[in-house]
């Protein structure tokens, strides 16, 4: 669904030396049923982290929903002895068990904390000076905060525009910036999920920016694969690129825009290529 | 219309109010109790009605028929058939900005989440989380790969993704998830 975002996130990973394995025995997260039963859900996040744990490794996820999601079952299943001993239990009759050593962090939060603003900077060869860049975060990116050791100010952050500004780029504050994508509720009623999306797309649009920025791909398609119908049911035009931060950081590294993915943007980004003569 | 509640016909009706009264003894007052002790509805009781959730809401913002408030209060009033068989409650995005706001840490999305939960064990499960489940039950993901995207992701040279984790069937047998998806389930 965004492979030009996996594309981008494993090309500037390898740049930045942030080696990444894969693992093919991971299913979803559980976040999609926690609705139905969050018993389930939850023992499909620690399924998922007792398959890293296995392999020796701590997790990495580009989506906002996975990371909150199997960040929320790392620390409840590390503080919460008889929590862990009941999910064991299930676990267990399907072979796996997990102790509760598993770290999990969003590539973002990688990017930030682990590679910094500053290494990423050093290594910037076409800077983006010029571009007007909206930032994104998502809100599973920053909520429930508690989980996230208070990692971010949930109502105020900072990191994605740090690694926005890193590039050169000037980011642009805008109306409502951390109203939620809508993505959530899509299928359970698309007139208030789209409503959700346009006002977003609106206050965007207001602040003259080139471009919005993001790192969740649900997120990405709200706002770049259903614009077009925004567009339509709502009789307005937009036109707003929107880029997965992986993808501009490509940019920025000195990497060709076809390998980054831009061609699979559905919001075409010439418009953006030209401003940076690459 | 439901019976917990009637109309009433007072001196308002003249200008064109109607008033529902509640009927208040068929109310469940246990109700808040059941939720209370689902994961997520722990802390249901401490709602003080102060509005928070609401003003924040970017769901309410649009659709007034998605009142986090209300909900609570109906639900810690008993008006439970009322609450599990709404299709309001289905409706919260899972922002978490009332969450980080309520001023009792009431953990509201958290709240909504036992209440779907109770929801579905009634027979109320939403259409969507219906077909969802069997694709996360034929697959072991939402989003599952075609040949077709397994075709596109070698040209990227990006790794094959395998269809239909057999571990995950497993573990809705495990907790009984499996029930919910009638008879495709069953076998």
């Amino acid at each position: 669904m965004a492979r030009h975002y996996e594309l981008s996130a494993r090309k500037v990973a390898k740049k930045l030396g942030v080696e990444l394995v894969d693992v093919q025995d991971f299913a979803c997260c559980g976040f999609p049923i926690m609705s139905v039963d969050q018993e389930t859900a939850l023992l499909m996040a620690a399924r998922n982290l007792s398959i890293a744990e296995g392999l020796g490794l701590d997790i990495c996820t580009i989506c906002n929903g996975c990371a909150s999601t199997l960040t929320e079952a790392s620390k409840e299943l590390m503080h919460n002895d008889r929590l862990r001993e009941k999910v064991n239990e299930k676990l267990q009759k399907i072979g796996r068990t997990y102790k509760g050593n598993v770290k999990v962090k969003h590539f973002a939060r990688v990017l930030y904390e682990d590679v910094g603003p500053e290494k990423i900077k050093s290594q910037v060869k076409n800077s983006l000076e010029g571009l007007k860049l909206a930032s994104h975060y998502g809100c599973h990116y920053l909520k429930p905060s508690d989980v996230y050791d208070k990692f971010e100010d949930p109502e105020f952050p900072r990191s994605l525009d740090e690694l926005i500004s890193a590039l050169g780029a000037e980011t642009v504050e805008y109306e409502e910036k951390m109203q939620c994508c809508g993505g959530v509720i899509l299928d359970i009623d698309d007139k208030i999920a789209l409503a959700m999306t346009q006002r977003k797309l609106d206050h965007v649009k207001a602040a003259g920016v080139d471009a919005i920025i993001l790192i969740c791909p649900l997120c990405g398609s709200m706002y770049d694969r259903n614009q077009r119908v925004v567009e339509r049911r709502f009789n307005v035009a937009y036109n707003m690129p929107v880029l997965y931060y992986t993808q501009v950081l490509g940019l920025a590294l000195g990497m060709n825009p076809k390998d980054l993915g831009l061609d699979m943007n559905r919001v075409k980004t010439s418009d953006l290529l030209s401003k940076l003569s690459v | 219309m439901q019976d917990d509640v009637f109309s009433c016909q007072g001196w308002l009706f003249k200008l064109g109010v109607e008033r529902f009264v509640l009927v208040t003894t068929k109310l469940d007052p246990k109700f808040k109790d059941e939720v209370s002790k689902v994961p997520g509805g722990q802390n249901i009781k401490r709602c003080f009605q102060c509005g928070t959730c609401n003003v924040g809401c970017p769901v309410r913002e649009i659709e007034e028929k998605y009142n986090p408030r209300k909900i609570i209060r109906m639900t810690v009033l008993g008006m439970r058939e009322r609450v599990l068989s709404s299709d309001f409650i289905w409706l919260c995005s899972a922002c978490y900005t009332c969450q980080e706001r309520c001023p009792q840490d009431v953990r509201i999305p958290e709240v909504m989440n036992a209440l779907k939960n109770l929801a579905v064990k009634e027979g109320y499960i939403h259409s969507s989380f219906a077909k969802r489940m069997e694709v996360l039950w034929t697959h072991g993901t939402l989003y599952p790969l075609s040949r077709f995207d397994n075709t596109k992701r070698e040209e990227l040279g990006l790794p094959q993704i395998p269809s239909g984790n057999k571990e995950v069937q497993e573990l809705f047998k495990l907790t009984g998830l499996n029930k919910v998806l009638g008879a495709e389930g069953e076998k």
